[in-house]
């Protein structure tokens, strides 16, 4: 049988009695828990932060932090790849955007760039990336010219949708294209490229399509001869007078014009040479004597 | 008689206060230990909505949720008899408790044994007004009845309508909104010491508590400890303390006898301490571990080490057999049952349809008091532990804290006492709206 001791007084103190209490009291508790460290951390930013200086040296802190990230090597773009466009083109593009490389990657606005490069007239589409290596690669489908336009000002290379790519220098500098003139053309060459496409067997005789009144199209041959096209399927058209220059060899012939603006009744009208001779032609048929 | 309710009415608002938080603490001030439970209301009765669970005897809609005893100090037959000591003992189990709730509690229930307690039977009877019992008629006639003279410094502790009787029916429960021509009542009064309450109620508010509600630990044991019907068909609820023995008698649920016998199980500890000469502390122990009422063959046998620390060899080497522990136990045993029974034949126990007797609180646990106490009090004895309440910890389950339990009962579904009643209209303070009303409408 052990003895068993007196023990010592359990009882708390009144003080820590009460000093329990109020700790148990949730507001009180909270306000310990959550508003004290709150109210600490708060107060302690806002006297370090009072003075200029100091919340200067950490707004520099964090600009140079964050400078010291973007240009880390991982981030910085060294060149421009330009894939697909020709030497012109690409040497207009790096006119365009005017980057002065090495860049950070954060400071480029790829979007702006790419709008800038679809700007450019001899540009159709383009996409651009930050290639791996610190590559900006810049893939660009160029325009395909088309016909040349000649207009008022001067020679214009067209693509296939009537679009301008450059202004020409000279018709010999792009001698296979197709010529086109006249006011709104430019709307309409796709037309115009099917209307070269039929007068394919004219060959070189075919000196160029003109728009008419932006209407319609005549044809224009050398030795100032004229198909003059209806508005309404002026392939047909064309391709009917071709069918008769074979049979006939109507183009051959000393005429002017040939004139398909009335599919019913096509006319041609010659030249005053051969209208002439056409009409002694007549007479001698005829048995008349010459006066 | 209303200004003697005015601080019951207090107590009653204080508690409904406490319900509106949600939390109350319970206090048992016993003589041999302090316990303390805190409660959680729920708000709603949530029983256990199952077939065949009746309506958990009152103990749904709250929770234990922290529970502490400590060791009483101070505390004398069941009445504090020095308050510094009582007050340092209840703020020891009260921090407890709400440490392990983890919650501040303000509003405390408590009970005590001690006091003296005193029944009372008292009857009263009026005529209706109107042919209808309205809760003014049960105001009035419970103001009726005719208060004994109770004594100077006593204060009423419990003031219970049992039994209503509407002209020629008795044993009615409620009788609002029946007809009849006249009302009688019958109330069970509990008075005790004064002193006994101001030192308590005291003592808890050197706590910084608020006392919502005062209560007799045997009326309230008996509540946890005997069954329903037991309550119904007539019982009694002996609570073997530390250093009372409480007695509640009920009967149609209500009680109607209370009173409480100055021996306890510290007077069992005090005669081994003085029969073995050996420290309280060693008796207590010797007490709990080899305790008994009957002694047997085998006891003489068994030898205890009573131990000690003197540095005599021969008297730290002292052993008593269990056949002597029982013959010092058995006797006080005894006549703390004999004079049970003598406040039970005083109090007209044998008149009762049934005769139940449950032996519960610290006490009770002596092995063998049962075929003792049927010897002395009667055949139908049995030991009783309280209720199992929500949340209450393996510990706090014995019959020792079968009064704290019925208190955790009595703060969720306190009984009607006289004080829950409207003070009747005659008896209101002059100049009272009601009573110009009354006068309208008694004279136009």
């Amino acid at each position: 049988m052990q003895q068993v001791n007196p023990r010592l007084d359990p009882a708390p103190s009144r003080w820590s009695y009460r000093m329990q209490r109020l700790m148990l009291t949730p507001l009180y508790r909270n306000l310990l828990r959550i508003g004290l460290p709150f109210a600490i951390a708060f107060g302690s930013v806002t006297l370090y932060m009072s003075d200029d200086q100091r919340r200067e040296t950490v707004v520099q802190g964090v600009v140079d932090l964050r400078e010291q990230f973007q240009t880390r090597p991982e981030f910085m773009v060294n060149l421009m790849a330009i894939d697909g466009a020709s030497s012109s083109v690409a040497e207009d593009i790096r006119e365009v955007l005017q980057l002065d490389f090495p860049i950070s990657s954060f400071d480029l606005e790829l979007d702006d760039i790419l709008a800038q490069i679809r700007d450019l007239p001899p540009v159709q589409d383009a996409s651009l990336r930050v290639r791996s290596g610190g590559i900006l690669q810049v893939d660009v489908i160029e325009r395909s010219p088309a016909v040349v336009w000649r207009t008022a000002q001067g020679l214009e290379v067209l693509d296939a949708t009537g679009a301008v790519i450059a202004p020409a220098t000279s018709r010999e500098a792009h001698a296979a294209l197709p010529l086109i003139a006249g006011e709104g053309a430019d709307r309409h060459v796709s037309e115009a490229l099917d209307l070269v496409r039929a007068a394919g067997p004219l060959g070189a005789r075919m000196r160029g399509l003109v728009r008419v009144g932006d209407r319609r199209w005549d044809v224009v041959l050398d030795r100032d001869q004229r198909i003059l096209l209806p508005e309404e399927g002026p392939v047909q058209a064309l391709e009917r007078v071709i069918a008769m220059g074979q049979v006939h060899e109507m183009l051959e012939r000393d005429l002017s014009v040939v004139d398909m603006r009335l599919s019913q009744r096509p006319t041609i009208r010659m030249n005053p040479a051969a209208v002439e001779q056409w009409r002694e032609l007549q007479t001698t048929h005829a048995g008349i004597a010459r006066q | 008689m209303i200004e003697l309710y005015e601080s019951q009415r207090a107590m009653r608002n204080m508690r409904r206060a406490a319900m509106q938080r949600g939390v109350v603490a319970i206090l048992d001030v016993g003589s041999s230990k302090i316990g303390c439970l805190v409660l959680r209301f729920d708000g709603a009765d949530r029983g256990i909505e199952v077939e065949g669970v009746g309506p958990m005897a009152g103990q749904a809609g709250f929770r234990v949720i922290g529970a502490a005893t400590t060791r009483s100090r101070g505390v004398r037959f069941g009445e504090i008899q020095s308050m510094q000591e009582t007050e340092r003992a209840i703020r020891t189990a009260v921090q407890a408790a709400q440490k392990m709730a983890n919650i501040r509690v303000d509003h405390v229930i408590a009970c005590f044994s001690g006091g003296a307690p005193r029944s009372y039977g008292l009857a009263g009877a009026i005529d209706l007004e109107g042919h209808v019992v309205t809760e003014q008629d049960v105001s009035r006639v419970l103001s009726a009845c005719d208060v004994p003279e109770y004594g100077e410094g006593r204060e009423v502790l419990h003031a219970q309508p049992v039994n209503f009787a509407l002209d020629h029916r008795s044993g009615l429960g409620d009788p609002r909104g029946q007809m009849g021509m006249r009302l009688a009542t019958d109330m069970h009064m509990l008075t005790v010491d004064a002193a006994a309450i101001q030192n308590l109620a005291h003592c808890v508010k050197r706590c910084d508590l608020e006392l919502a509600g005062v209560a007799s630990s045997s009326y309230v044991s008996g509540i946890s400890a005997m069954v329903e019907d037991e309550q119904e068909l007539g019982g009694a609820c002996i609570d073997l303390g530390g250093g009372t023995t409480g007695i509640s008698i009920f009967m149609k649920k209500h009680m109607i006898y209370a009173d409480s016998v100055k021996m306890g199980g510290d007077h069992v500890t005090g005669d081994i301490s003085m029969g073995l000469g050996v420290p309280t502390a060693t008796a207590e122990r010797i007490k709990t571990f080899y305790g008994g009422v009957v002694a047997t063959g085998m006891d003489d046998r068994e030898m205890i080490q009573t131990g000690g620390d003197t540095g005599d060899w021969e008297h730290d080497r002292r052993t008593v057999s269990r056949a002597e522990l029982i013959g010092i136990m058995r006797p006080r045993v005894e006549e703390i049952l004999e004079e049970v029974r003598a406040r039970l034949d005083a109090a007209g126990f044998e008149h009762l349809p049934s005769q139940q007797i449950v032996l519960t609180g610290g006490g009770s646990q002596i092995p063998g008091l049962d075929g003792l106490a049927s010897r002395i009090l009667g055949q139908q004895v049995r030991l009783g532990r309280p209720l199992r309440v929500h949340g209450l910890p393996q510990s706090a389950t014995g019959p020792g804290f079968a009064s704290a339990v019925g208190l955790c009962l009595f703060a969720a579904h306190p009984q009607d006492e006289w004080w829950d009643f409207e003070i009747p209209v005659d008896r209101y303070p002059a100049r009272s709206l009601r009573r110009a009303v009354k006068w309208f409408k008694d004279n136009w």
